[in-house]
């Protein structure tokens, strides 16, 4: 296959100007599907079940099963709306979507075409230098997912050479928002961070609803990336692109750096881009061209005759606009301030995805600095080293718990990290690993005394030295100390002691 | 023949309470008129093979002092558009033949749960699409008063099973005239409830926005002893109206011995010569309101200009709505499945099995329906047709206003010869003339015999419409008419009927 | 085709043919359906029909399989698919 020509990206953007757009699909986490009663695979507790476990006649398309809406499934898309700035229609519709695919129960989707739920929005989007952008939306709106097709028989699982496909319903169903943007102008050289931050945003948003588990790994979250590059100085747009299967952070920012350099090439050479969906793949981190793109596709979208307009009533608008959580822009503004972090080091705790656990560690009980330290310290560096989420390690109230012991004088820094590894080894709680492995400081001065004057016998000559003035002689015998103690000593009063003895 | 069988289902069902017959006897003598007759009626596609151990259920259950519903014990012929978890249902088409259902339409289990006992499924024109029902995939059935002639469609099946005293009770669907229709060419009685009063949750969908399920019988209380059982808001269909009805039964009562006629304003749609009607028809219809002006109702010329552009806007929202809920079978989860020699990508198994499995009048009809919808057509076609559908609101509104109930012949002919009209869609379709506008409306109709035709000795029905909701008025009317003609005869219609019994 | 309907070529001239005819016959609804005069979707007028958000009963794999023209296990099987999902 003939390698893809790609022009650098400083003087892509030089030459062009890209126009980015986005659509969204979250999958909401009702406990039931959004037309039927089968429980919601998209749901926590639902989401390892077999194949067609999770089904109701209309998820199959059986014949004579109808549709009937989820209640809370409308309410979590007012709400989803209303978090994206935008008017929530007085009446809206459900439409057909017709088109045949074997993952579709019925060869059309339930959606909403020329009537969605909520309209003209904005999101404030934060790039990692603490930058803000707005977002324009153009539209969220309620549909069904699709089932899931596995690709059998080919040599890559994908479905190009498959000899046959096993179709799964389960996911059939499945609520949906699909959120799109208006084109994006402007993002220039940070079209990639704007396009990875986005998604970043309406993962933020939705999972502070608590409306969706919004996990990119498992499709909760799916990104398609719409990309165009219009020459400097052209009105008119160029023909865009559409990406798909980007699933995660990384991909999309990804993604869209390539099609802007693969576009660029295309244009610079003369040639010109074809409307298309095209797919990201990861391993190689290139895209290739799926299905020509037709703005013709032709799904006789009508007005769904089986269900009834939706009227959310003003009352209950304003009741979902009044419930809702604080924006992520907003919320970190009052963190930081409420912290009294610097840039530097609020982004760092931003940057890091560990908001949240820094927030929690903080109300379990410990300073805000103390918290940052540890989380953004020696838990991201063993994250790092063994390449999980640090949230995976240990809980926000072990860490309050552990620094508290500190506080107490119970632990040194250097003791407190070792508990720690104990901790995320899952040994139990800071006390019990304390109890455990014997880390506690000694505190007793007997012993301490003891010790010290092992230490001294050692080294005669540093006590003269120390009742000569030369304090600084301490150290050695400090050093000797912390050692017989396995540092399970207070440094600082191991020296204290040393001092007096001195002056004895 | 047994007198079992010609005995009315109230009849029945009082005989059943009394004692004085088992359900058990009763079904049995009905098995038996199957096996008698159904070899030159072929009103049956399917005769319930556990019939007898439900009979025999209920006799044990009115043995053990229960207390049982008014229709308990007696047989129910199901048209094969609604779906049965213990009999096949194929819906007239060679796409599900075979086709077994995990869930009971609401209009089973409630049939079900009231006693009736499923004596077979019935047969239709393939997915209710014809006015004759030759265009059932397993052939036709034929007319019991001429086995020469068609049984009226879709639902000519249930009522001829009706007519020919094969089961007391049937249920139907009526979309476009389907149980109105074959009520007239059979001189039996058919309702058409208001949209929404009857639960479509498990009837094959043809067009979502015209369908209904309604009761077939040979008189207006069993009727509307079934309307009672099977009636009413149902949650899994979310078209259905909320509100709770009267009871039928009782207004048929109400209408027998009371004084209905006395005062009521009966509208004749003066956009339906005379000059559209077969001239037995139109004189059977006049005589009918004669009888009723003898009893002091009013008769009032009352104007529907926008009826002549009924059939044209149903031809599109059918296609159009049935080309979308025909989608779903597509040889993927259910039904049929054909795949090409030497094996074919899905899309080329779905082609073949669609081409294979659906009648040419189904194909007709999904190809104008997509046709009608697609882009570029849409406002013209579909959206038109539901304009038009405003518009014959609007005439029925103010038609109303007026008088009480809308008075006109079920439809245009007596029952035609088989094939006379199969080569002739066009023809064929304005068998509906009169009977569209009340699905286009959603307002209720029923047909009732009104005598035989002179020319031909064949029966004639005259169909009573009513405003939306008001189906109760119906049933008063139409028994009081009942009444009066059954003592002018001096019997009921179906005693003229030719015998029937293995002499073909 | 939009339908997917593997129509033979006699059945495309015959249809074809009655197409005409039909879509004739009903072009007159557009001479009444005016831009003044609003869409009926629904003969009655409802709105807000919704269910609450609990479990109902589920079909059984077996259920849900059982009409199944081939299935591998506990899935749908199909031959191989020509085109992308939407």
């Amino acid at each position: 296959m003939a390698a893809v020509k790609l022009m650098d990206f400083d003087k892509a953007l030089e030459l062009f100007e890209p126009v980015l757009g986005f659509e969204v699909h979250v999958e909401l986490n009702t406990e039931t599907k959004m037309f039927s009663d089968a429980p919601n695979p998209a749901n926590e507790r639902n989401h390892d079940a077999e194949p067609n476990t999770l089904i109701a006649p209309v998820d199959l398309g059986l014949p004579g099963s109808l549709p009937v809406v989820n209640e809370k499934a409308v309410r979590s898309s007012i709400s989803l709306g209303l978090a994206l700035g935008c008017s929530i229609a007085e009446s809206c519709r459900f439409a057909r979507k017709n088109y045949f695919y074997p993952d579709l129960g019925k060869n059309y989707q339930i959606s909403q075409y020329d009537e969605p739920i909520a309209f003209e929005g904005s999101v404030e989007v934060q790039l990692e230098d603490g930058t803000l952008v707005t977002i324009p939306i153009e539209r969220a709106h309620m549909e069904e997912d699709a089932g899931k097709l596995t690709h059998m028989g080919g040599a890559t699982g994908r479905i190009q050479g498959a000899e046959y496909s096993l179709v799964d319903y389960n996911r059939a169903g499945v609520p949906l928002v699909e959120i799109v943007t208006k084109p994006i102008f402007g993002a220039e050289h940070r079209a990639p961070e704007i396009a990875k931050a986005y998604v970043a945003a309406i993962r933020d948003i939705v999972r502070g609803l608590g409306i969706s588990e919004a996990r990119l790994e498992r499709g909760n979250l799916r990104c398609d990336a719409n990309v165009s590059l219009r020459p400097r100085g052209q009105e008119k747009l160029g023909t865009r692109t559409e990406t798909k299967n980007v699933n995660s952070m990384r991909s999309v920012e990804r993604a869209v750096r390539y099609e802007i350099q693969r576009q660029a090439a295309i244009l610079a050479d003369g040639g010109s881009i074809t409307q298309e969906t095209r797919h990201w793949h990861e391993d190689t981190g290139t895209t290739s061209p799926g299905r020509p793109k037709s703005d013709a596709d032709d799904y006789r979208y009508f007005p769904e005759p089986d269900l009834l307009p939706v009227q959310p009533p003003r009352e209950l608008v304003e009741e979902l606009r009044a419930a809702l959580p604080e924006q992520p822009v907003a919320r970190r503004r009052r963190l930081k301030a409420d912290w009294g972090f610097g840039d530097i080091e609020f982004q760092g705790v931003v940057n890091a995805g560990l908001l949240d656990e820094v927030e929690a560690t903080i109300a379990a009980g410990t300073t805000a600095d103390a918290a940052r330290k540890w989380w953004t310290g020696e838990i991201s560096r063993i994250a790092n080293e063994r390449e999980v989420d640090a949230t995976s390690l240990i809980a926000p109230a072990s860490v309050a718990a552990l620094q508290q012991l500190v506080d107490a004088g119970t632990l040194t820094d250097k003791l407190a990290r070792q508990v720690l590894e104990g901790v995320i080894a899952g040994e139990g709680t800071p006390q019990q690993v304390v109890d455990a492995r014997g880390l506690a400081v000694v505190s007793d001065d007997g012993a301490l005394i003891a010790a010290i004057d092992e230490a001294l016998a050692a080294q005669p000559d540093v006590l003269a030295k120390i009742k000569d003035g030369k304090v600084q002689a301490a150290g050695a015998v400090i050093g000797a100390v912390m050692k017989a103690m396995k540092g399970q000593a207070d440094a600082a009063r191991v020296r204290e002691l040393i001092l007096e003895r001195a002056a004895q | 023949m047994s007198e079992i069988i010609r005995w009315t289902a109230a009849e029945l069902g009082a005989k059943l309470a009394a004692g004085e017959v088992s359900s058990v006897e009763a079904t049995q003598a009905h098995l038996d008129r199957i096996a008698a007759v159904d070899g030159d009626v072929h009103a049956f596609l399917h005769v319930n093979e556990h019939a007898l151990d439900a009979a025999a259920e209920i006799d044990r259950r009115r043995a053990a002092g229960e207390q049982l519903g008014e229709l308990a014990g007696v047989p129910l012929a199901i048209k094969d558009v609604l779906v049965t978890t213990d009999q096949p249902s194929t819906s007239g088409s060679r796409i599900l033949e075979g086709y077994r259902s995990p869930f009971d339409a609401t209009v089973v289990a409630r049939s079900r749960a009231a006693g009736l006992v499923g004596i077979g499924k019935t047969n239709m024109d393939e997915f209710a699409m014809g006015s004759s029902t030759e265009h059932s995939a397993y052939g036709p059935t034929h007319n019991p008063w001429d086995l020469d002639r068609i049984p009226g469609g879709s639902g000519g099946g249930s009522a001829a099973a009706v007519a020919a005293f094969e089961a007391p009770l049937a249920l139907g669907s009526d979309t476009g005239g389907s149980i109105r229709q074959p009520a007239h060419v059979t001189g039996t009685v058919g309702i058409k409830p208001t949209y929404g009063g009857v639960s479509r949750y498990g009837a094959i969908a043809l067009a979502s926005s015209l369908d209904q399920v309604g009761p077939v019988s040979r008189t207006v209380l069993d009727a509307g002893l079934l309307h009672d059982v099977i009636g009413g808001h149902d949650p899994k269909d979310s078209t259905s109206l909320p509100e709770a009805w009267p009871s039928f039964a009782a207004a048929a009562r109400e209408g027998a011995t009371g004084q209905v006629l006395q005062g009521l304003k009966v509208g004749v749609i003066k956009e339906l010569p005379d000059s559209g009607f077969q001239s037995g028809v139109a004189s059977s219809f006049h005589a009918a309101l004669k009888l009723m002006e003898a009893q002091g109702a009013e008769i009032v010329e009352i104007s529907a200009p926008h009826f002549e552009y009924g059939v044209a806007a149903y031809y599109l929202i059918l296609p159009a709505e049935a080309s979308s809920n025909l989608a779903k079978f597509d040889s993927v989860r259910f039904g049929l499945r054909v795949t090409p020699d030497g094996g074919g990508t899905v899309e080329d198994v779905m082609s073949l099995t669609r081409e294979v499995g659906f009648g040419p009048e189904v194909k007709r009809r999904i190809i104008l329906g997509t046709y009608a919808l697609s882009a570029g057509y849409y406002d013209a076609y579909y959206g038109s047709a539901q304009k038009v559908r405003t518009l014959i609101q609007q005439d029925f509104d103010a038609a109303f206003a007026q008088v009480d109930v809308i008075a006109t012949p079920s439809a245009p002919t007596t029952a035609f010869k088989l094939g006379e009209k199969i080569g002739d869609p066009l023809q064929m379709y304005l068998n509906d003339l009169t009977t569209i506008p009340a699905n286009l409306a959603g307002v209720p109709g029923i047909s009732v015999p009104s005598g035989l035709a002179e020319e031909d000795g064949l029966p004639v029905g005259i169909q009573f419409l009513a405003p939306a909701r008001e189906d109760a008025r119906l049933y008063r009317v139409g028994a009081a008419l009942e009444t009066l003609l059954v003592d002018a005869w001096g019997g009921p219609l179906l005693d003229r009927a030719p015998i029937l019994g293995g002499n073909r | 085709m939009l339908a997917r309907i593997q129509l033979s070529d006699d059945e495309v001239t015959q249809l074809t043919g009655q197409l005409d005819a039909i879509v004739d016959n009903i072009a007159k609804v557009s001479e009444v359906a005016t831009p003044d005069i609003a869409a009926t979707s629904h003969p009655i007028a409802m709105h807000n029909v919704f269910r609450e958000d609990v479990v109902g009963q589920t079909l059984t794999t077996a259920q849900a399989l059982q009409n199944a023209p081939d299935a591998d296990g506990d899935r749908f099987r199909v031959t191989a698919i020509l085109g992308e999902e939407q």
